[in-house]
């Protein structure tokens, strides 16, 4: 069986944004970049299936410029066995992604895609679930557990108030959550032979998929800040303000 | 034109979020629907008839709908798009499961974790797990929004509204439904409750959440945790508060030793009044907390719940 892992660069978790002073977007220029957490976990989960003999052949996606190459080889470095950058300079929104996504799977036929459930730059928490409507796949988010036996993968759920369990037919898509795994860290000679590991690119423009978005974003704005109180010196004091001050008790 | 809201439930009970989202709903247009699908839930359709502001309760009641699965419920919502300029979810794990899959098929985009309306087309949402607030337009025919209800008033419950039963079937056929672990609470939910108490990493061990346990009893008070305390193996991830976790804003936030990071600010920085108590008096949730009390958690916790 082969997997899709499609990844996305993104801003580096560590990194503290800025928003630009035009208001018009996050400041991005000199700032660390990363695959985004998510889809490396989608990466290692990926990884694990074939350790275990499930998967044969795991096939890395990213959508960008150049740049998402290093992402690739990053993916790559941790077991994944080839990839395909699609090529673009347009940041695109999750349904466009989700169109391009659908036509990848239209040529590789993977048994599941396996994608982080969000990015952590635009926090959509969209682009699984619409590649699994566009081709018509179930879907098992935000997973904790993924067991495939006899054509059926089996996927545990982070959901409001504890856990659901749902077995789907494969294809399926799967979206992960943060405690599916730990990822590894890619040794050395990993990422060595992930230099040699084939990488193709091909034209965003050559999918045939419209890749303008309705969605146009007027301003980007840092929050508003909340400001420090006061320090209480015990208890009684607390409870004091709590209650006649504040009146929240 | 109309708005359709997908009510939140589980079969018995409509839940919070949804009046919330009847309260955003009604700035898109002046026409309010409330979809309630599942299985035996007459009684939540009767709830959602009685919130202010609703016109009309279309009833879904099949077996099918059970479990509020993504495929089935997304078909569903998508062939009853047609009579609506707007549809509306709350950002919870159903909605977040299930609306993608409705956009992708009408061919529209979704604007996730709305936290304000501007107008019928524009709308504000954080990014960057909350480090930048972005507001954007839609020129789509349809709009299609998740909605963090945590940032809305619930809307009262005055009303009468009609329900309609609409005897549109779609079998589930690729996917099953296996089974459900709940956590089991006497208290509110997280994302409900007026009042939140959450332990962080120094709490020490999960036994030590028990002195939470008399505050919240005498606050009718939820129990959180930070990231922190979940990795450490203390409590479920169900309880965990920020931005990987539950996004919260109660009238009161107690936050228990917890140091504060970005990660658990930006799912509680929108309570009304927080209190931190931590015994680093350096610890960033100083600069947020209302009230900061400096001191040994193990000695102020029951001299709280002694004094209220």
């Amino acid at each position: 069986m082969k997997i899709l892992v499609p990844v996305k660069r993104a801003i580096d978790y560590n990194v503290k944004v800025r928003v630009k002073a035009d208001n018009t977007a996050v400041d991005l220029t000199n700032t660390k970049m990363s695959i985004n957490p998510f889809c490396e976990i989608a990466v290692e989960e990926a990884v694990r299936l074939k350790e275990k003999g499930i998967a044969t052949e795991i096939v890395v996606v990213s959508i960008g410029d150049k740049a998402c190459q290093e992402q690739i080889r990053t993916a790559l470095a941790l077991g994944a066995d080839r990839g395909l950058q699609i090529d673009t300079a347009d940041s695109l929104d999750s349904l466009q992604v989700a169109k391009l996504l659908s036509k990848v799977v239209a040529e590789e036929q993977p048994g599941l895609v396996i994608l982080g459930k969000q990015s952590i730059d635009s926090d959509n928490n969209q682009t699984g679930q619409m590649l699994a409507a566009l081709t018509g796949m179930p879907q098992g988010t935000f997973a904790s557990v993924v067991e495939v036996a006899d054509g059926k993968v089996q996927v545990t759920r982070e959901i409001d108030g504890g856990l659901q369990t749902v077995s789907l037919s494969m294809p399926a898509v799967i979206t992960t959550d943060l405690r599916l795994n730990e990822p590894r860290y890619a040794t050395l000679p990993n990422i060595m032979k992930a230099k040699r590991k084939p990488l193709d690119v091909k034209a965003a423009a050559d999918y045939g998929v419209n890749l303008t978005s309705n969605v146009k974003t007027l301003k980007v704005e840092p929050p508003a800040q909340r400001k420090g109180g006061v320090k209480v010196a015990d208890v009684a004091e607390l409870v004091e303000k709590l209650k006649s001050e504040a009146k929240v008790i | 034109m109309a708005v359709l809201i997908y009510a939140e439930h589980d079969n018995q009970h409509l839940k919070s979020e949804t009046h919330k989202l009847v309260t955003a709903a009604s700035k898109l247009a002046s026409d309010v629907h409330i979809l309630v699908a599942g299985s035996g839930c007459s009684e939540v359709a009767a709830q959602a008839a009685k919130i202010d502001g609703v016109s009309k309760v279309l009833l879904a009641d099949h077996a099918d709908y059970e479990h509020q699965l993504a495929e089935n419920i997304s078909a569903l919502v998508v062939e009853l798009a047609g009579d609506y300029s707007h549809i509306a979810a709350a950002a919870t794990t159903t909605g977040k499961n299930f609306m993608p899959r409705v956009a992708a098929l009408l061919d529209v985009a979704q604007i996730s974790d709305v936290i304000a309306v501007e107008s019928a087309d524009t709308f504000v949402r954080p990014i960057y797990a909350g480090n930048a607030i972005a507001t954007v337009q839609s020129s789509d025919t349809k709009k299609v929004i998740t909605v963090r209800a945590s940032a809305f008033d619930a809307a009262e419950e005055n009303g009468a509204a009609d329900v309609v039963n609409c005897d549109i079937t779609k079998p589930l056929e690729n996917s099953a439904f296996v089974s459900a672990e709940l956590t089991k609470s006497e208290r509110p939910e997280l994302t409900a409750a007026e009042v939140i108490i959450s332990g962080g990493r120094g709490m020490g061990n999960g036994e030590n959440f028990a002195l939470l346990e008399g505050i919240a009893d005498k606050l009718g008070a939820a129990i959180g945790a930070s990231r922190a305390a979940v990795d450490a193996g203390f409590v479920p991830n169900d309880m965990q508060v920020g931005q990987t976790g539950k996004i919260v804003a109660p009238q009161l936030y107690i936050a228990v030793g917890i140091s504060g990071a970005i990660q658990h600010l930006a799912g509680m920085k929108d309570s009304k009044i927080i209190v931190a108590i931590n015994k680093d008096e350096e610890a960033p949730i100083f600069q947020v907390a209302d009230y900061g009390l400096v001191g040994d958690l193990f000695d102020i916790l029951p001299q709280l719940e002694a004094a209220l």
